[in-house]
């Protein structure tokens, strides 16, 4: 008997399908183990993520206000993925974005809801641009590696808002705690029916749709896909691939910084410490499951967030850490990539003798 | 002052220096890890409670070297033998390594080891400047120093180590020479990443002895980029480490003097040199003054082999 890999001819669209779907499967069943091992039963905890997220009007809402950041941060690291560079630094994005909106919010003194709402998109969008920007432009003008540089630039963004929370952007009133002064109505998104949910999340919906067109529909959106696929190529197509780097990256974090104005001009009002408790990373598995589709992303992201609202009741019930969300998502990570080999080879058992 | 500034700088990068160690022999198979972070993690919980549990500092760092070996070896199958991509398994490995700890850490919180002990070299140790803070340290440095020359040694001295950078630079030519591929590759990731799991252990038995929820604060991507730095040579490893050992160092320096400079714009400074560092060592590259392993980041499947 013996074991032998053997590339498929073509890969089946059912296996491509239902691999994600597995591979969350999965990675629930070992995730089990290790609430097991911290003494909660899988199957209570499973029940009540599912009955807290799903179960009722407000749990779907507080599912939908989780999934409004997931949705932005997911499109602006799937987008990067569309040209094969690496942002691990949404969450970085996310707190410099939200420092833009924050800083028109507080100081600008516009007094119209729109044109106030306008200025805080902008300001988040440039702000979290530029902020990947950077990785952006060392990887185009020297060939720096941006997975290394957009991620050590995430613990300067949160130490950078840190130091403005508890410094010169402390609210007077505030009794010392590090959070900025509230922000005016002007300065805040519509909220529905008497829950958290407000209109980022419709935002969110109207940018993946956007960027789907942009990716499918127009020439920009392909010279990406080019450039992704094969550098060489669109260099002798003519392509500025070294402006195309620089620019994605720029596009990919300005639209992680639109998570961080929907964050603190729809939920949170003002600026303080965590406004994203990973929401960054989760976008990479988030990007990484959608595989790159806008589409896709909104559904991973909403998926996320059903597991991010239960993690959040799992805490609460049994006093587990949050951070234990990572553990699972890691673990469903693990399992996609293992899929992805059966996708590709197939594994057969011959028996008797092989001759190779 | 400058003694202590250097003891200090010896005693905050030698958990880097571990880390880039370990880093370094991952690449050199041709495995980029980018789970460095989780690994150090989940060394340092598993070094605290070891030594918890056993009273002993030697199990502790045994066990650090065996739960990142264990962790190392599903990053090693993915990306080996499954032949996944490495830098979504490096990031998984990453998330898990950070929620598992935190998991399992939670009732480690607040409880206390009696930590490393510095032991002195007798004559080194009293030699000026330098001797205090290279030769009146703890156990775990003095092996820092050990391991810098046995993988030197390793790589450039013995078969095994000529198999392990062959399989890094050209795994297609190491497969017709008779190396195992995947062997080579699985070896260098697992016990790459056991001494990863040392420099964790280091930061939770001799840094500051107790167990703090993601008490590695970056230093895993600190050693990620100072691979690059050091040219994927364990010499230059050490010099990279004890830079950063010195800019931290200074940094709580500056902090216990009561400067004006706020905590948080001085805590930046590891991060930003790291990208100030990443920068200059990647133009050196370009340069041609060190060599990036041929067939860094690329899975080896033999049907490919040309």
């Amino acid at each position: 008997m013996k074991l032998v890999i053997e590339r498929r001819e073509i890969s089946s669209a059912l296996l491509r399908f239902s691999a994600p779907i597995a591979s969350i499967g999965i990675a629930l069943f070992v995730a089990g183990f290790l609430l097991l091992a911290s003494g909660v039963s899988p199957l209570d905890a499973y029940r009540e993520i599912i009955i807290e997220a799903l179960g009722s009007v407000y749990g779907l809402s507080e599912t939908l206000v989780k999934t409004t950041p997931l949705i932005f941060a997911g499109l602006g690291v799937s987008l990067a993925f569309r040209m094969q560079i690496w942002n691990i630094g949404a969450e970085g994005q996310i707190y410099i974005g939200a420092m833009g909106a924050t800083w028109v919010a507080l100081f600008s003194g516009i007094q119209n809801h729109w044109i106030m709402m306008t200025a805080m998109f902008f300001a988040a969008f440039f702000c979290g641009g530029m902020w990947a920007g950077v990785a952006g432009f060392l990887r185009a003008r020297w060939q720096v590696n941006e997975v290394i540089v957009t991620l050590l630039m995430n613990y300067i963004a949160i130490l950078w808002v840190d130091y403005l929370i508890y410094g010169p952007w402390k609210d007077p009133k505030g009794f010392n705690f590090p959070l900025t002064a509230q922000f005016s109505d002007t300065a805040r998104l519509a909220e529905y029916f008497d829950t958290r949910m407000h209109s980022g999340f419709f935002l969110a919906l109207f940018c993946a749709l956007v960027l789907y067109l942009f990716i499918e529909r127009t020439v920009w959106g392909y010279e990406i896909k080019v450039i992704g696929s094969n550098q060489r190529a669109a260099k002798y197509a003519g392509m500025n691939t070294g402006m195309a780097i620089f620019f994605v990256l720029f596009l990919s974090g300005a639209i992680a910084g639109i998570a961080g104005f929907s964050e603190v001009a729809g939920l949170q009002h003002r600026l303080q410490h965590g406004i994203s408790p990973g929401y960054g990373y989760t976008a990479i598995i988030i990007a990484w499951l959608a595989k790159r589709s806008a589409i896709g992303v909104v559904i991973v992201s909403f998926l996320m967030g059903v597991l991010l609202v239960g993690g959040d009741s799992l805490q609460l019930l049994w006093q587990l850490p949050v951070a234990f969300v990572y553990a699972f998502q890691g673990l469903i990570l693990f399992f996609l990539l293992a899929s992805d080999f059966f996708i590709i080879y197939r594994v057969k058992l011959i028996k008797g003798v092989v001759h190779a | 002052m400058l003694e202590i500034l250097l003891d200090a700088t010896v005693r905050a990068g030698t958990p880097i220096l571990f880390a880039t160690l370990g880093a370094i022999i991952n690449e050199r198979a041709g495995i980029i890890n980018l789970g460095i972070e989780g690994l150090m993690l989940i060394g340092a919980l598993a070094g605290f409670s070891g030594t918890y549990l056993s009273g002993s500092l030697l199990i502790g760092v045994l066990a650090a070297f065996c739960a990142t070996f264990i962790a190392g070896s599903i990053h090693a199958l993915i990306t080996v033998q499954l032949r996944g991509n490495q830098i979504v398994s490096g990031l998984a490995l990453t998330m898990f390594g950070v929620g598992v700890t935190a998991l399992f850490g939670k009732g480690m919180v607040g409880l206390t080891i009696v930590g490393f002990k510095r032991v002195a070299i007798p004559g080194l140790s009293q030699l000026p400047i330098v001797g205090k803070a290279f030769f009146n340290q703890d156990v775990l440095i003095y092996f820092s120093f050990l391991l810098v020359f046995l993988i030197w040694f390793f790589f450039y001295r013995t078969r095994w180590g000529l198999g392990v950078r062959s399989v890094g630079e050209n795994p297609a030519a190491a497969d017709t020479c008779g190396f195992s591929v995947s062997k080579y590759r699985f070896f260098a990731v697992t016990v790459g990443s056991g001494f990863v799991g040392i420099g964790g252990a280091y930061l939770s038995l001799a840094s500051t002895p107790m167990w703090i929820e993601n008490m590695s604060a970056g230093r895993g991507w600190i050693a990620v980029a100072l691979v690059i730095f050091a040219g994927w040579s364990s010499p230059r490893a050490m010099l990279g480490a004890y830079l950063f050992g010195g800019i931290t160092a200074m940094q709580l320096r500056f902090q216990a003097m009561g400067t004006t400079i706020s905590a948080h714009i001085l805590q930046m400074l590891p991060y930003f040199f790291t990208i100030l560092v990443l920068v200059i060592s990647t133009q050196r590259l370009q340069k041609g003054a060190s060599q990036q392993p041929e067939g860094l980041g690329l899975p080896y499947d033999r049907e490919d082999r040309k």
